[in-house]
């Protein structure tokens, strides 16, 4: 941009500071969306705006590209006013908001040539720039193509293409890893440390804990508030020696973390495979600990720290182990020790397959997890399974009950929550109750009782008269999960459970879905929290309408060991699955079985 | 990216980016919108297609004219008058008549539906004729649940007798004087005359309006808004922008559906063609302005969609006096058709097809659709400001 018309901002241009938010509030109606936030963002610097769904991040993404307005307090963004100089503020940031922001009957290089001129950038005179963000988002064989048919990943690097066109100083990312692929994701993450390198500030914002590892500073978001600011290895670091690992306990796991979480010590666990990981409270001995090992014996193995614990810890640590759900309910009896199964399950929608000859049993008592990208077919199964859609082929049983003959018998054993938990807007979180208590069969005093029960376990007694929309995002999902399982269903379908709740409220979430399992009920869970699947006794990985992959946890982590991942996540065994599907299709590498 | 080693001073903003009213930001916005209308199906379903359906419906199957009704003729007398009178009444193409010599034949298919009423020509139909007038010379019973067409059948079944007496050279008529009535305009009373140019306002105002309304709630649910919004484009780059192509379409459907009227329907275009483009590019100013206030005030496709249907489409239809004349309307009614601008379009379309450029009918119309489209505007930019409050 050489020979523009430049000038330089009223604050100190020698500094680094590229965005400083001071004492920003917002509100929304009665909702106080952010709460005073101070905070620096530097150039040359991936700033993480991390934090649970509703903590505020896209309201401060908005303040800083000068959408909103803040109640009160101050913005600036590489100098400029976010109020006060509002038209510079659009020029000075590039934003990619979410869902990226791009016309899907545009083409590629439509949607470039477009936001090329609203930035005042004459495409055909930068054609040496188009032919490099091209080959820097990898997108230069796709320029025909409509930007609707791109894939996740591919619509992700063209929404970042067209907010880096004019080379802003600051760029922000509104949640760019959601309905990404890992694979893509990783790709993302390259092209945002190069444009670091260059000297402009990135921001990042995300829900996901284990992309604030990666960033160089992050700031936590909690309600409006700001939890922590700075590097996340120094809050990382405060957990030093407090993260430990209880080796191959194997199936007591759930009980014995159940046993952990409710030790005086211990402010936070969860389930890793067969293992069970703990975080000690801060000043706490390993006493109670080791003494739990001793008992199950199991080796207690110290290892090193993670974000989400030092999170946690944070937020005053996580829910204790016991669940006042399941310790209400009698054990589950059923006539065979398989709870769902289905053989060669097909679904197909006109010419496209969504589910292509999917078979497996689940047992009694088992978590077992349907896991997969956006379009592999999780929600068509997992639909199939419950009686909402008919398969076009195979068999799915609940139960023992034929789901083709017995739908309505097979489809009252079963309690389903639904993604976004869908409840109804316009009753009460009291009707609610009463309604699903009502289609469930459940009359007179054993209704009455079950609701009680419901509204004392899950903490809705103030809320009774509320409307669910009302309620925040923990509340809601408590409320669905309490409607779901109300009649003491035996099988239980979680479609995205735990999607866009918080860290804690997800905790507690899997203590009541642990104990309910450990009464024998059967959980079937659709989940994009690859931590989450850990939690699962069995995960089967779907990709492209076909199962891929069906093990434990432990052994999808053990096939994608390698030389440069001695301890892979189960990202990466997602990625490693998935990258090994694409070579066996590839027809270079001969025919597939 | 010019130069990935080299750092550039992100601090330092080119300001002449900022300028509020960019000519090329406008034509990339308005080359967007043209692109995106060209692909979207429905869009050119809604401009082309639905105002071919829309013409044809109103020149075709909508008729308000009564023709060939169904009535009976009852002939109680059988005598050489009353034959030539029943023959009056079948010589006739408004009436297509069926005849019967006893009232309860008749009588049924009326309740039934399949007549709309009958004559009885009495067995004391001679008498009455020589009393001259004495007596009524004919029964008519009619349907009344269908109002306008008993009213119909009524005037004509007497227009028919009369016209026969008066055939008759006895000296029929007391008064001597005999009406003729001519129709001015539309000579022939035919509807589909004055319907067709006034299906051309409800095209016009489902572009200009619902189609408006849609365009810019639809880049509200799919996020695209807010990514336009972060760059340096005005508000007033941005609705301009997205009305342009809009308008151009709405001008381009007036012109096919003037085509049509014209050389398809047989509706003369007495005005000139100038003078209906200036009427119709008038009009576009409040159709795009209401498209524009509906979208500001909702975000959300269906509900725009709603808005604009019975905020635009229907009293465009209803209370323009396209189908239903103003002036019989209620007072309070007729005062709320003052503020429809498809109103003051309809009287100028009609106007122009049917009698010619007649600028005292046109001056006041155009002024009042160029007053409320001014009024719709200036709510809109009112409500639209540049961030996502």
């Amino acid at each position: 941009m050489s020979g523009s018309v430049t000038s330089d901002p009223p604050r100190d241009p020698n500094s680094e500071v590229a965005v400083v938010i001071d004492g920003v509030n917002k509100h929304f109606g009665s909702v106080h969306a952010l709460q005073g936030l101070n905070a620096h963002i530097r150039y040359g610097c991936l700033t993480g705006l991390v934090g649970p769904d509703g903590a505020g991040k896209t309201t401060l993404m908005r303040i800083l590209t000068g959408l909103l307005t803040p109640d009160s307090g101050h913005a600036t963004v590489a100098g400029f006013d976010v109020v006060g100089d509002n038209d510079a503020i659009h020029v000075a940031t590039g934003y990619m908001p979410q869902r990226f922001g791009l016309y899907e009957d545009l083409s590629v290089m439509e949607n470039m040539r477009l936001y090329a001129q609203l930035r005042g950038m004459d495409a055909d005179r930068n054609a040496d720039l188009f032919a490099e963000l091209l080959d820097f988002t990898r997108l230069a064989p796709f320029t025909e193509r409509l930007a609707g048919k791109l894939s996740g990943g591919m619509k992700q690097k063209l929404g970042l293409a067209c907010a880096l066109m004019a080379r802003p100083a600051v760029l922000l990312l509104d949640e760019p890893g959601v309905g990404v692929d890992p694979v893509s994701r990783q790709d993302l993450w390259r092209m945002v440390q190069a444009l670091t390198d260059e000297g402009m500030a990135v921001v990042w914002s995300t829900a996901y804990l284990d992309e604030a590892e990666r960033c160089d500073s992050v700031l936590l978001l909690n309600e409006g508030q700001l939890a922590y600011d700075g590097p996340p290895g120094e809050l990382t670091a405060r957990l030093t020696d407090r993260s430990f690992r209880l080796e191959q306990v194997g199936d007591s796991r759930r009980a014995v973390l159940a046993e952990a979480l409710n030790l005086e010590s211990v402010s936070d666990g969860v389930i890793q495979g067969a293992g069970v990981r703990m975080v000690l409270r801060a000043h706490s001995g390993t006493e109670q600990i080791t003494a739990l090992a001793d008992r199950v014996e199991a080796q207690l193995r110290a290892v090193p720290a993670r974000f989400e614990d030092a999170f946690i810890d944070l937020l005053g640590g996580g829910p204790g182990g016991t669940s006042a759900l399941a310790e209400g309910l009698p054990p589950v009896e059923l006539a065979s020790d398989v709870a769902v199964s289905c053989r060669d399950l097909t679904k197909r929608f006109g010419a496209f397959t969504a589910t292509d000859t999917v078979s497996f049993e689940v047992r009694k008592g088992e978590i077992f997890g349907l896991l997969g990208p956006n379009g592999a077919g999780k929600s068509t199964t997992f639909k199939m399974l419950c009686g909402l859609l008919k398969p076009t082929s195979g068999e799915a049983h609940v139960v023992g009950l034929d789901l083709r003959r017995a739908t309505g018998a097979a489809k009252g054993q079963l309690g389903y929550m639904a993604q976004k938990f869908s409840l109804y807007g316009l009753l009460s979180v009291r009707q609610n109750l009463e309604f699903s208590a009502g289609v469930y069969g459940l009359e007179g005093a054993a209704r009455q009782a079950r609701i009680a029960e419901m509204v004392e376990i899950f903490g809705l007694q103030t809320w009774l008269s509320a409307a669910p929309d009302s309620l925040p995002l923990g509340y809601k999902q408590r409320l669905a999960l309490a409607c779901a399982v109300m009649h003491r269903p035996p099988v239980l379908f979680l479609d995205e459970p735990t999607s866009g709740v918080d860290p804690i409220t997800r905790r507690e979430f899997w203590t009541h879905i642990n104990g309910l399992a450990r009464k024998g009920v059967t959980v079937m869970v659709t989940t994009h929290f690859m931590d989450e699947a850990e939690y699962c006794d069995r995960v089967a990985m779907l990709y492209r309408a076909r199962l891929i992959a069906l093990d434990t946890p432990d052994a999808l982590k053990r096939g994608a060991v390698s030389d440069l991942r001695p301890d892979p996540t189960m990202e990466d065994a997602f990625i490693h699955l998935v990258e090994a599907e694409d070579l066996a299709d590839d027809p270079r590498s001969g025919t597939t079985a | 990216m010019n130069g990935v080693n080299e750092p550039r001073p992100h601090h330092r903003v080119p300001l002449e980016a900022m300028r509020r009213f960019d000519p090329k930001r406008l034509w990339a916005l308005v080359l967007k919108e043209s692109l995106q209308a060209m692909r979207d199906p429905s869009t050119l379903l809604i401009a082309f297609v639905l105002p071919v359906v829309l013409l044809f419906l109103f020149a075709y199957a909508v008729s308000l004219d009564v023709r060939a009704v169904r009535i009976g003729v009852v002939q109680e007398s059988e005598s050489a008058s009353a034959q030539s009178l029943a023959a009056a009444f079948a010589g006739t193409r408004y009436l297509d008549v069926t005849f019967a010599h006893d009232r309860r034949e008749v009588a049924d298919r009326v309740v039934s539906g399949s007549l709309r009423g009958f004559v009885v020509i009495p067995q004391d139909f001679e008498q009455r004729l020589a009393n001259r007038g004495a007596q009524p010379l004919v029964q008519i019973i009619t349907d009344g649940s269908q109002p306008n067409t008993a009213n119909y059948v009524t005037n004509y079944a007497q227009g028919v007798v009369q016209t026969w007496r008066n055939g008759l050279g006895v000296e029929a008529s007391p008064a001597g004087v005999t009406l003729e009535p001519r129709y001015w305009f539309n000579a022939e009373l035919e509807s589909r005359r004055s319907l067709v140019p006034g299906a051309i306002a409800i095209v016009m105002t489902i572009i200009g309006t619902m189609l408006t309304a849609l365009v810019v709630a639809r880049e509200w649910e799919r996020g695209t808004m807010e990514a336009v919004l972060s760059t340096p484009a005005s508000v007033v780059e941005i609705l301009i922008g997205k009305l342009l192509p809009y308008f151009a379409l709405g001008m381009l459907s007036t012109l096919g559906a003037t085509v049509l009227a014209v050389f398809v329907f047989d509706v003369p275009l007495r005005g000139s063609l100038a003078a209906l483009l200036l009427l119709s590019a008038t009009f576009m100013v409040p159709a795009l302005g209401q498209g524009l206030l509906i979208s500001s005030v909702t975000r959300n496709q269906f509900l725009a969609a709603q808005i604009a249907l019975f905020s635009g489409f229907l009293p465009a239809f209803m209370l323009s006096g396209f189908l239903y004349e103003i002036d019989a309307m209620p007072a309070p009614i007729r005062a709320i058709t003052w503020l429809i601008p498809a109103r003051y379009f309809v009287s100028s379309l009609k106007t122009i097809f049917l009698a010619g450029d007649i600028w005292a009918v046109f001056v006041p119309n155009l002024l009042a659709m160029a007053g409320i489209g001014i009024l719709f505007f200036l709510l809109a930019k009112r409500a639209t400001r540049k961030n996502l409050e």
